[in-house]
């Protein structure tokens, strides 16, 4: 009769030839440490009360009503669609990054795609949290959804807010699913070596009873690329309605039809930006870097080169299109776009989206970790600039110069902004800590096709 | 619980199967294919990751699971396209910026969204589902070797239900490729039904969730005096007063505030007399205001406006004669109430000032209505210009022709 302490002997000598082991230790050892490096304690701390300023400004909201934004008339989309923008479109390089790399078969994927999702997860909650309050009436949100009520009224299915409440619950329940699903054979192997009851029960219960049976994984690699290719045509959706959102509106400078493809690529670029911003702490402090390699690190250098190009194009077209147009409004609303009283937001964009990537042309750059974090940050700083320049401007000038006015967002505006951050946050450290980070099952078949596929 | 200890000491164990165990994935797809080929069926192999190459080597047949997604997907596609006629085409008929209350572009977004989220749960749940999960407990899970299945190491289970099955032959047939061979005991002593506690804990949690259905069938059938309940006061409470109710505030107790005394609304300061009122001082005018241009133009504007408003009951010569008043004597000239229309060419209304024909046409006079408000002032007083024209049509004298008509007219 071998005791649990002699299982568990058995189970953690690590083979140095091994690589199966290897790859288990490396992710397992971070969600199995007794504490955490101090890092995650001092990160935890400071986005856990990011996060209480966070709900304390949204109760604030809820107490006081939406005057304690800044929203006002004109501009009555201030910083929460704004916000919803930015969130919704981090999400979707980590759906990207899973699914579509997936379908094109690019093993790469394999070391960051778990917690590009769980970055995905995230983010579409912090997003999903900004209409819920923007609504005003933030007890009434299933007036939103087709549910039979005593007002015998229906939702508008003609209006792009409604195809946006659809698609961003689908997008949230598919990224979910997707998530979910990945992490059930990893969450077996946490329960496998798990040392306290409690880890196995949880663990247990999450993993379903998966014990690796091949029958099983035949069906459940099935279901993989089923939800990848359902969530690649999805991605693209998401953000291209709630580019509608905007595109459907007759207002100057958001009635484009290049909105849909130019909405996706920003999405694309800050996401992968936002994705860098989390991979290269988690990779120094829970010591992924065999995983995590200088090769990812740099794929998704040249993603950002590529989208934010393509972002800078579309800044570009606008313009172009404003003036070929000749449409009299459209053309000031560009002009006041760049030269007009929001110019430093404008300018504020076009250096951190168009000309911060641009250093990515050079090797030595793109394989930098200082450089290449901080050109991410400035990447998502341009991205949020993006989103409050489409909103600002064109609400705060449009048709009538009576109307006219300019935006000021209040105190409560930058706590929930900075807030959400916490929120985000927090969220990822809970993850790193319980969850497997990295998809353990998926590198080592990688591994083994790449290295060990010695018959045909 | 000591009985059962004795029984499960006198029963022997059954075997469950036969485990074996290797270290190299080619090696077990080797090992697969022997398996395979010597016509066992209930077998299986374990590993920590999909081993391509190991389907074929095992014989695994294609699963049925996107067949049962694209039935999803239809499913969500039709479900939105019928959400969407239904709410907005049929039961409730919205009119939105002139758009058809049926088109299929701009519902498309969320056909897809559907077919996409129904799609989705399918797969996981199919996958769940055609997988047995979730699978609680199993004889492999007491095997401590077997713990490592999700780490480095790949297992080949044959069960002793297979028909095939022999356990020296078995093991004869494994020991060739695999590091260890040995029998699996079903010694899995997890009761097959579910804890008391939990099926307790299901029937109460089920009988709670009827509870909110009974309370609101309840409610639509019951009647209650009292007002709803509000959680969140939303607008229904408003700090201020509706139009037409009290207000003691007030003397007059109305909460609606009459105008301050002598409140004219913008372009409403009527102040002449005269043209508006047809007044000079306290009595008649007697000459046209200086605003009207008694002119040709004039003329042809008070007869358009005459045959429009007045001719159907005075008739076009204004001899009382209208369509409405020939009516009327036809029904029967004793009709109750029946006063008929001025001839304007009459002596009486012909010694009437100006003003007060301004004041009948404006405030109405006898049986005749207050034209005040479908007239403009100027058009009144343009149809008294017409009026005084056709009564001196009536009363001529050769004094009020020129020579040459004269002439012609002999």
């Amino acid at each position: 009769m071998t005791t649990a302490a002699d299982v568990k002997q058995y189970n953690t000598q690590l083979e140095a030839e091994n690589p199966f082991a290897q790859i288990t230790e490396n992710v397992c050892r971070v969600a199995e440490a007794p504490k955490p490096p101090k890092a995650w304690y001092i990160s935890f701390a400071i986005s856990s009360t990011v996060m209480l300023a966070f709900f304390s400004s949204i109760g604030f909201v809820f107490w006081e009503g939406i005057g304690a934004w800044g929203n006002m008339s004109p501009v009555f989309w201030g910083f929460p669609i704004v916000n919803f923008v930015f969130w919704v479109g981090i999400g979707h390089a980590g759906t990207l990054i899973s699914a579509v790399l997936y379908l094109f078969r690019q093993d790469w994927r394999t070391g960051i795609n778990r917690f590009a999702e769980a970055m995905t997860i995230f983010a579409v909650i912090c997003a999903a949290i900004f209409p819920g309050i923007h609504i005003g009436r933030p007890w009434l949100p299933y007036w939103m959804f087709p549910i039979p009520n005593q007002m015998s009224m229906w939702p508008q299915f003609r209006s792009p807010l409604e195809w946006d409440v659809f698609a961003v619950s689908t997008y949230a329940t598919v990224s979910i699913l997707f998530w979910y699903m990945g992490m059930i054979p990893d969450l077996a192997t946490l329960r496998d070596r798990s040392k306290s009851t409690v880890r196995r029960f949880a663990y247990g219960i999450f993993s379903m009873g998966w014990r690796g049976s091949s029958r099983q994984w035949h069906r459940y690699e099935k279901a993989y690329q089923i939800l990848a290719a359902l969530a690649t045509p999805l991605v693209l959706s998401v953000h291209s309605v709630v580019s509608f959102d905007f595109a459907t509106a007759q207002l100057p400078g958001w009635h484009t039809t290049i909105f849909p493809p130019y909405f996706v690529a920003g999405a694309i670029f800050g996401g992968f930006a936002m994705v860098v911003v989390l991979a290269v702490p988690a990779r120094q402090f829970f010591g992924l870097k065999r995983i995590i390699t200088m090769r990812h690190l740099e794929n998704m250098c040249i993603i950002m080169l590529v989208t934010g190009t393509v972002v800078g194009y579309a800044y570009a077209m606008e313009f172009f299109i404003a003036w070929y147009g000749g449409v009299p409004e459209e053309s000031f609303t560009f002009i006041n776009r760049a030269f007009g009283p929001y110019a430093w937001a404008y300018w504020t964009m076009i250096s951190c989206n168009v000309l911060a990537p641009q250093l990515f042309w050079f090797r030595r750059f793109r394989r930098s970790i200082p450089v290449m974090f901080i050109i991410a940050v400035f990447v998502n700083v341009g991205m949020w600039f993006e989103r409050f320049v489409i909103v600002c401007t064109s609400l705060s000038r449009d048709f009538i110069p009576s109307n006219w006015g300019y935006f000021i967002p209040t105190k409560v505006d930058f706590i929930t902004l900075i807030g959400s951050f916490g929120l985000f946050f927090t969220l990822f450290l809970l993850f790193c800590r319980y969850l497997p980070m990295v998809a353990m099952a998926e590198v080592k078949a990688i591994h083994y096709n790449h290295h060990m596929h010695h018959h045909h | 619980m000591s009985e059962k200890k004795d029984k499960s000491t006198t029963k022997k164990t059954p075997v469950y199967g036969i485990l074996a165990e290797y270290s190299d994935p080619a090696v077990l797809i080797e090992a697969c294919k022997k398996v395979r080929d010597a016509g066992f069926k209930k077998w299986d192999t374990y590993t920590p990751f999909p081993v391509h190459g190991i389907d074929p080597a095992m014989g695994i047949k294609p699963t049925i699971l996107p067949w049962l997604v694209l039935c999803a997907g239809l499913t969500g596609l039709t479900t939105a396209i019928l959400l969407q006629w239904w709410t907005n085409a049929h039961d409730y008929a919205w009119i939105v910026s002139g758009k058809p209350f049926w088109s299929i572009p701009a519902n498309v977004p969320i056909m897809f969204e559907l077919t996409v989220l129904l799609s989705a749960l399918t797969t996981l749940g199919g996958m769940l589902a055609l997988n047995k999960l979730p699978h609680p407990s199993h004889p492999l899970d007491l095997k401590e070797r077997f713990e490592r299945v999700t780490d480095d190491k790949f297992f080949l289970l044959i069960e002793a239900s297979d028909p095939k099955y022999d356990a020296d032959e078995v093991t004869a047939l494994l020991a060739e490729h695999a590091d260890v061979v040995e029998p699996l005991m079903d010694d899995d002593q997890t009761p097959a039904e579910l804890p008391r506690g939990i099926i307790y804990g299901l029937v109460i949690l089920t009988a709670a969730a009827i509870v909110p259905f009974a309370l609101a069938a309840h409610a639509r059938e019951s009647h209650n005096r009292s007002p709803r309940i509000h959680i969140v006061p939303d607008m229904d409470f408003q700090t201020k007063y509706k139009a037409q109710r009290v207000n003691t505030f007030f003397d007059d107790r109305r909460a609606d505030r009459p105008f301050v005394e002598g409140t004219v609304a913008q372009g409403n300061l009527q102040e002449d007399d005269h043209f508006y009122r047809g007044k000079s001082g306290n009595t008649w005018a007697t000459t046209f205001p200086n605003q009207l241009q008694v002119s040709e133009a004039t003329m042809k504007r008070g007869e358009q406006r005459f045959d429009i408003f007045c001719a159907p009951c005075h008739g076009l010569q204004g001899r009382g004669d209208g369509m409405v008043n020939k009516r009327a004597e036809l029904i029967g000239a004793g009709v109750d109430g029946w006063v008929p229309p001025s001839d304007v060419t009459d002596p009486n209304l012909m010694k009437q000032p100006v003003g007060q024909l301004f004041n009948s046409i404006t405030h109405g006079v006898r049986n005749m209505p207050a034209y005040g408000p479908q007239i403009d002032v100027e058009d009144r007083w343009a149809i008294i210009l017409y009026v005084r024209a056709l009564q001196r049509t009536r009363n001529a004298t050769t004094k009020d022709l020129s020579p040459s008509e004269i002439a012609s007219l002999k």
